[in-house]
């Protein structure tokens, strides 16, 4: 099959969509406002980013900065999740008198909602950046922990076996056979992490920050700017779809070696 | 001096889940001496793994001791090869990498660890594969990855655990001689765990039969037949008679303990 007809597969389910709803919003079976054409909102959208007929009003021309201080916090927030959940779990799954003292309380912090850590995000951290960061950092550190734990207690202990075989310290074990064993399972929270960072970033905008995608989301709302709020939320999905994107670009260049024994090669 | 020493060795695994110990080993004394290659026989089941695993330092015995080059074992290291059943190579190295990983936890450089791993390469027969991983090679292909491995840390003691059991015929056959060639140049000590009274008899210098559960020293057979060695010779078959005898004997003794 050629290039262009796959993209084409790709591009038929969204085309549908937009077609369908631009129908729909044309039509007048809701009022114009409630239901913005997608040509609307790409009107508004542009505007948003380039600043050419001040359609977005105050927002006009400001989306760089609104999406790049939602990124900003969702790089900082990511990135200590990321560097503490892989630890953490490396250390979690590898000994076990660090599981028994750490493992009860992760269990019960695990299922209390990131969001409802918001009062008391505001309270130690005000109004800013810092409680946005520490939301996303929340949403994206269960799941990156809980899949290194799988990855590392899940690792071949026969390879194990083999390294120490070859003379391997403790550190030296968990540096070149448990942490790359256990990197396909990082990866797996490494995905699900992003789409929580993101989730949480806009809820984090909407309630404790005065800035970013999901405040001028929320703040439209208020001004019944739907066209606005849609142009947010088709925002967001782009952002997330791109870092989810360039995750999967490094997963693949990483766990190359896999590709010749999983389901992932018949696509070639 | 005796390269591996096995003084009384019993290993007895408590089974916390039904309540129950497991006689494994009994009692087993046994000598290596250097550049010997001892084939060790016996039934499923009967410890020869337990054993291997004991000289390799994964388990520890529950009276007696192991020395290998008259050091005590007291864990795993680099002083001992092992080539395990499943070749156990890291799945996201290539194959030089596999073989040149103990030279990676030395800390060598890259230039020097891809030098120093294309003898081994060469040696085993793979050269053109140095680059694939090890889900691209066949059962064999990885086998030799592992032995090669093992032979690149020049080991005094080689360990292998039925390294040829998922292997066909033919396959096995080209192994084996290889494995005779490497050992034969190499000059070191191996002992090869192996369920097959054949294997045992082409490859070794001695073979050792174990008793079925608990293990125990059955016999001790020094192997004075020629290489390479002729599988329809009559001293061969003299020798595989023997073994099969003894063999025979044991598995009617194990009915009859059952049956009483
Ligand atoms: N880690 C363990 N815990 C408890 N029992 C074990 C353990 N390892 C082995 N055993 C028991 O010890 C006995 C000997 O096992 P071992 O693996 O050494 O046999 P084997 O001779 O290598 O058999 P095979 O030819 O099938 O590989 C078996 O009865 C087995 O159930
Ligand atoms: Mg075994």
């Amino acid at each position: 099959m050629t290039a262009l007809s796959k993209s084409w597969e790709r591009a038929v389910v969204p085309v549908l969509i937009l077609a369908a709803w631009e129908i729909v919003s044309r039509s007048g079976l809701l009022p114009a406002a409630l239901l913005p054409a997608p040509s609307v909102v790409l009107h508004s959208w542009a505007d948003w980013v380039f600043g050419f007929d001040e359609t977005a009003q105050a927002n006009s021309g400001r989306w760089l900065a609104d999406a790049l201080s939602s990124a900003v916090r969702v790089a900082a927030g990511y990135g200590i999740a990321v560097a503490t959940g892989v630890l953490l779990g490396i250390a979690i799954g590898w000994w076990s008198w660090v599981e028994r003292a750490i493992e009860p309380t992760i269990q019960m912090l695990r299922p209390v909602p990131p969001v409802s850590w918001i009062p008391v995000a505001i309270i130690w951290f005000g109004i800013a950046n810092k409680p946005a960061i520490f939301l996303v950092f929340l949403g994206a550190f269960f799941p990156i922990l809980m899949n290194t734990i799988h990855g590392v207690k899940t690792a071949d202990r026969n390879l194990i076996r083999a390294a120490s075989m070859m003379g391997a310290t403790e550190q030296q074990l968990l540096r070149h056979v448990v942490f790359p064993a256990a990197l396909p399972s990082i990866f797996a929270g490494l995905r699900i992490g992003i789409g929580a960072a993101w989730m949480l970033t806009v809820t984090a905008e909407m309630v404790a920050v005065k800035s970013g995608l999901g405040y001028v989301l929320w703040d439209s709302y208020y001004f019944l700017r739907y066209d606005l709020v849609l142009a947010a939320m088709a925002s967001i999905g782009l952002l997330g779809y791109v870092t989810d994107a360039l995750i999967k670009l490094l997963m693949s260049a990483a766990l190359h070696w896999q590709h010749a024994s999983t389901l992932q090669s018949r696509e070639g | 001096m005796a390269s591996i020493e096995l003084q009384n060795i019993t290993k007895i695994y408590s089974d916390a889940k039904r309540k129950r110990d497991l006689l494994a080993i009994d009692d087993v004394s046994l000598t290596v001496e250097r550049n010997e290659f001892l084939c060790m026989l016996g039934s499923s089941g009967c410890g020869k793994s337990t054993l291997l695993n004991m000289i390799a330092g994964f388990e520890k015995p529950t009276k007696g001791t192991v020395t290998v080059g008259g050091k005590p074992v007291d864990g795993p290291g680099a002083d001992r090869g092992m080539v395990f059943q499943q070749a156990n190579l890291m799945p996201w190295l290539p194959v030089w990498e596999n073989i040149a990983f103990h030279l990676r936890l030395k800390g060598w450089r890259k230039a020097d660890r891809r030098a120093a791993a294309q003898e081994f390469i060469d040696l085993v027969g793979l050269k053109g594969f140095e680059n694939h991983y090890p889900a691209e090679l066949s059962g064999g292909m990885s086998q030799r990855v592992g032995i090669a491995r093992a032979l690149l840390m020049n080991p005094q003691v080689i360990l292998m655990d039925e390294p040829f059991a998922a292997l066909d015929a033919q396959t096995k056959m080209d192994m084996q001689e290889e494995l005779v060639a490497i050992w034969q140049k190499q000059r070191c000590t191996i002992v090869f765990v192996t369920h097959s009274v054949d294997e045992a008899l082409v490859l070794g210098t001695q073979v050792a039969v174990l008793t079925s559960r608990p293990g125990r020293l059955r016999e001790r057979i020094e192997l004075d037949l020629p290489r390479p060695r002729d599988i329809t010779s009559p001293r061969f078959n003299d020798h595989k008679r023997h073994i099969l005898n003894l063999i025979r004997e044991e598995g009617l003794q194990q009915r009859q303990v059952a049956a009483a």
